[in-house]
């Protein structure tokens, strides 16, 4: 990097962490709040990594039997149909409705294992102190925030059906266990992605030409 | 508890890199991006209050058509239903999948009402000249709830539901899923008038 790293705490400033505003840190004081919005100051999120390694390894925990598991019953003519995730997708593919089943693809199995394998990369990368592409890592991460909350749309498809075909002479949806594994999937790689502080990445940047 | 800390209101901390910055003091751009990483650290420029309010407000009547209209109509062999989002998830409750009602509850229903009952008590007092009481915890709480509010994500659910039932059955899109998809563009319209660091730069 040619640009001057300008780093806050060389000048005893911090930013608040909830209204972004740029604070003073008097020495010597431990506990200090926004002069703005009150809020208790800290340089980084406070125990993110373990935070957030916490929330990644539940997830990938959780991940298989939200994918093994039939995230529904469908009963309809007295045959019972256990859909996983994977076979909901493939159903899709198999009834000509490529574009829905890559939608269903990339949302449920693709974007989960993509998201697990950058946030541990950047936990890794953090821990090892690696000053390697922060612009590149920093783009990753704002990739996860983005994109992980569409894996949830298989849950609401489940949600949909479950409605339109209750107790009905034509079917009977039933939710699966493997639902409620998939959304906690979902929802613990979204607070790992939350807790992680993309500023770490940046910590390491130049110490190595001081 | 110490008291308030000196602060300086031209500098910022980039919140994704923590460059020390110097917001340009003639604000000519209207989005001031950090020179390390490229997050935005600022709108500058015109700041209303009225558009913000006004897609709340939409956003609030198309919210409650959404949610007391059906979504689908679905006919098969002389046989009808129709579906509601909170019929959906008061059949996963009974079904005994209580936490995932939850989950549904929360992600399409409190966290929406929530993020819009809270833009409208944020900026109907500020297009009247007045801060509402508690305007800081209102600030937080939007931040913090934007995320979980997955409409646009319940209504692409919508869509694949349909679209694997019309093989089968005939299905119609109800009063429900039309506002859905208006309310889906007025909330990420919303999301464009909304500036959260404008918003703080009125708590002082």
């Amino acid at each position: 990097m040619s640009a001057p790293v300008d780093n806050p705490i060389v000048h005893d400033l911090v930013g608040c962490n909830s209204c972004g505003l740029v604070n003073r840190w008097p020495a010597g004081l431990t506990r200090v709040r926004c002069a703005r919005c009150n809020a208790p100051l800290t340089r980084r999120i406070p125990r993110s990594l373990s935070r957030s390694w916490a929330f990644l390894t539940a997830a990938v925990m959780l991940y298989l039997p939200a994918n093994l598991l039939p995230i529904m019953h469908v009963t309809s003519l007295g045959q019972v149909r256990s859909d996983t995730i994977l076979s909901g997708a493939e159903f899709l593919l198999i009834h000509g409705m490529w574009p829905l089943a890559l939608i269903v693809f990339v949302a449920s199995i693709l974007v989960p294992i993509v998201k697990m394998v950058i946030i541990g990369y950047l936990l890794i990368s953090v821990q090892r102190r690696s000053p390697a592409r922060p612009l590149d890592r920093t783009r990753l991460y704002r990739f996860t925030e983005f994109v992980g909350r569409w894996s949830m749309v298989d849950i609401f498809v489940v949600t949909v059906l479950v409605a339109l075909l209750q107790m009905g002479a034509v079917a009977d949806v039933r939710a699966g266990s493997g639902a409620l594994y998939f959304a906690a999937v979902v929802i613990l790689t979204m607070l790992a992605t939350f807790t992680f502080d993309p500023r770490l990445i940046w910590d390491n940047v130049g110490k190595q030409d001081e | 508890m110490n008291p308030p800390a000196p602060h300086q209101h031209d500098l910022i901390a980039c919140h994704e890199c923590d460059l020390l910055q110097r917001l340009p003091a003639a604000q000519a751009r209207a989005l001031v991006r950090c020179r390390r990483c490229g997050s935005v650290l600022h709108h500058a420029g015109r700041d209303p209050f009225t558009p913000p309010l006004a897609l709340g407000i939409t956003a609030l009547i198309l919210f409650v058509i959404s949610t007391s209209f059906p979504l689908l109509d679905f006919s098969l062999g002389g046989q009808h239903a129709s579906t509601y989002l909170l019929a959906g998830i008061r059949q996963l409750y009974l079904q005994g999948a209580i936490l995932l009602a939850g989950v549904v509850l929360f992600t399409t229903v409190i966290a929406p009402l929530l993020h819009i009952s809270l833009l409208i008590y944020v900026y109907l007092p500020l297009t009247l000249g007045r801060r509402p009481p508690g305007f800081v915890a209102a600030l937080r709480i939007m931040q913090w709830v934007l995320p979980w509010s997955m409409l646009e994500i319940f209504l692409l659910g919508v869509i694949i539901a349909a679209v694997k039932l019309a093989e089968q059955a005939t299905i119609v899109a109800g009063p429900a899923a039309w506002s859905l998809a208006i309310l889906v563009f007025v909330l990420a319209g919303a999301a464009t008038q909304v500036h959260p660091g404008r918003l703080w730069d009125r708590v002082a």
